[in-house]
């Protein structure tokens, strides 16, 4: 009897995840193409960015109902672009996930050793980036409230952005300011019925973190489909009805 | 009245002429737009995105260059981007006032047209020599991607600085349907729309294919505004509804909505869930059904936004708005001031509004002044 109402709420939360409509930021390696894979999964309606074109079409060819467009959300010329694209190949807009992500100086280095540019980087494509695609979306998010739905921005966050971790600085700083955006853009925006959410998916062997502790063992890292398991679980939690249901 | 010709969707000193139902008139800073609803009332804006409409490229055939302007699609829907209405001119940009632009080359059914990394095929004619039907060829995900990467926002040569995407955008905008900004709807951010839900006041949108506004040729423009799709969902039908049976006015933002709400309404007779293709031209003969008061730009006399004021209030006191934007230099287009207008209690019984002080035209010196009063506050009765 358990095993039966457990599928019927896989099944109803399978029905509910039909009409979600979700973007993923740097969505062809790491945790993002993780995210892009278990939503497509669980049958979301999924548009994936990233910055190049190759990396997009092999993933496009792998899920064929993936949208993958190419763009550089560290870019204020590309913002408008991607935002047109999501919006007119999914039509709206229920989940913005904002998991594109700079390290910084590569190898890490401590700030008296990061160059200015290298910073920069960090802000635009760790901070700048999420504000301007939030802002650009904001509407289409707004109306899915409207429209009865629970439209939710995930931005990616990182414990670096809670301590101090020596050569982390650039990464850090600009992962507080992302996690401190979160929090206020989620005050002001309760009565839009917009939630904003930071998450720290923990250490993962990652492209990224491979770069970043290239002598990390990597078998005691995180899986990415582990870590997108758990945010989708929390996602789900949050946007889908039928789980405050089941629960 | 004076072009606004600088791309600020919220200028601090935008300014607002208000019509009420016994036909006085008032200005104010539109900043102050909330104060004029009421506990009950329902506001209700075209949430449509503007789509990069202008796509340069070269008519294959002549290899001549030209300037492709989509102006109007057959649906509302995201998916449907392959086949729109189009109007062609020839060489030059929006620096070229519209009505000097030259012809494109003669174009034909079957004409290819290179536009960026898009391919269109010139399907038909639309009785007139630039406007014609085209189709994209390609996926609807490689036509947006062409669209994004190449399309700029359709512009007018009273804006001299290159227009972008992001000038264009409303606050409250999503699905990129329109072809023009719903330029009414950029006096809503969203510390205004708290303010209107503060004030106990319903706020719900609609989605209206704003279509082009000028295509250069008299002819055409006597065409104006062209078939508009649009869509009403359920959920902004029912708060409609349950405000409008509460008592409750119905506030339109842009002249989109007006045209989009009445016609579902001529349509099924009540407002409910629905798409259609808006295809009534609203004046001085229309009987408004559902819409109470508009929030719109500043309109010249002869387009068919200002024609639509016309079934709002009567000629007289049209003339006197118009008189009175003239006087006091308001600013037109769409970044520039705004008028509120409510329907007349009765259109044949209306009151005589107060004449206005200012007879003639004022220098520019006391224009100025004029603005800095109306930073500091007080409503101006004319």
């Amino acid at each position: 009897m358990a095993n039966g109402s457990e599928e019927m709420s896989k099944r109803q939360e399978l029905t509910a995840w039909n009409s979600i409509r979700v973007a993923v930021t740097g969505g062809t390696s790491g945790l993002g193409l993780a995210l892009v894979r278990v939503l497509l999964d669980r049958g979301a309606r999924v548009a994936f960015i990233a910055r190049n074109r190759d990396n997009v079409e092999r993933l496009m060819r792998e899920r064929m109902h993936a949208r993958g467009i190419i763009g550089d959300v560290s870019q204020k010329g590309d913002i408008y672009s991607i935002a047109i694209q999501i919006l007119g190949e999914l039509g709206g807009l229920d989940i913005l996930i904002n998991n594109a992500s700079s390290l910084g100086p590569v190898p890490l280095a401590p700030l008296a050793d990061t160059n200015c540019e290298d910073f920069e980087l960090a802000l635009q494509t760790n901070v700048l980036g999420p504000f301007r695609l939030t802002k650009a979306l904001l509407g289409a998010l707004a109306a899915s409230a409207r429209e009865g739905g629970r439209p939710l921005v995930v931005n990616v966050t990182s414990d670096a952005a809670i301590n101090a971790y020596p050569n982390w600085g650039a990464y850090g700083a600009s992962k507080a300011a992302l996690h401190h955006m979160s929090e206020i853009w989620n005050a002001e925006l309760k009565s839009q019925g917009v939630q904003v959410i930071s998450w720290d998916p923990g250490d993962m062997d990652t492209p990224s973190h491979a770069v970043a502790v290239p002598d990390a063992d990597s078998t005691a890292l995180k899986r990415p489909t582990d870590a997108a398991r758990e945010l989708v679980s929390k996602i789900a939690n949050l946007i889908l009805p039928v789980r405050e249901a089941t629960q | 009245m004076i072009p606004a010709n600088v791309p600020i969707q919220r200028p601090p000193d935008a300014r607002l002429l208000v019509v009420d139902s016994g036909g006085q008139i008032r200005d104010m800073l539109r900043s102050s737009f909330p104060t004029l609803l009421r506990l009950g009332d329902i506001v209700v804006a075209n949430d449509a995105a503007t789509m990069p409409a202008s796509i340069f490229g070269v008519h294959k055939r002549t290899g001549r260059s030209i300037e492709v302007r989509l102006a109007g699609s057959e649906s509302i829907f995201h998916e449907d981007v392959r086949q729109f209405t189009a109007v062609v001119f020839g060489e030059g940009n929006y620096r070229t006032p519209t009505e000097r632009r030259p012809s494109p080359p003669e174009l034909r059914p079957g004409d290819t047209l290179h536009l960026g990394s898009l391919t269109a095929t010139i399907l038909q004619l639309l009785s007139h020599p630039r406007f014609v039907l085209i189709r994209f060829e390609g996926t609807s995900a490689s036509i947006w991607e062409g669209l994004a990467r190449h399309g700029r926002p359709i512009q007018y040569s009273h804006i001299p600085t290159t227009l972008t995407v992001w000038d264009t955008w409303t606050p409250i905008a999503g699905p990129p349907v329109a072809f023009e900004p719903p330029s009414a709807g950029y006096a809503l951010d969203w510390r205004t729309l708290d303010a209107i839900h503060r004030r106990g006041v319903h706020f719900a949108t609609i989605t209206h294919a704003a279509g082009i506004s000028s295509t250069g040729d008299a002819e055409l423009d006597a065409r104006l505004p062209f078939d508009e799709p649009y869509r009403i969902t359920e959920s902004a039908a029912r708060l409609i509804r349950l405000a409008r049976a509460t008592g409750g006015r119905l506030i339109a933002i842009g002249t989109t909505v007006v045209r989009a709400l009445e016609h579902a309404v001529s349509i099924h007779g009540s407002l409910r869930e629905t798409t259609g293709m808006a295809t009534n031209r609203i004046g001085t003969a229309t009987e408004l059904h559902i819409v109470d008061a508009i929030l719109s730009g500043t309109h010249e006399p002869g387009t068919s936004h200002h024609q639509l004021l016309s079934a709002f209030v009567d000629q007289r006191t049209l003339a006197k708005m118009d008189q009175i934007l003239q006087q006091h230099a308001y600013r037109t287009h769409e970044f520039g001031d705004s008028v509120f207008v409510e329907k007349f209690r009765n259109r044949e019984r209306w009151t005589e509004p107060v004449e206005f002080w200012a007879a003639k035209s004022r220098p520019q010196r006391q224009v100025r002044r004029c603005r800095n009063v109306l930073r500091s506050g007080p409503f101006r009765r004319f």
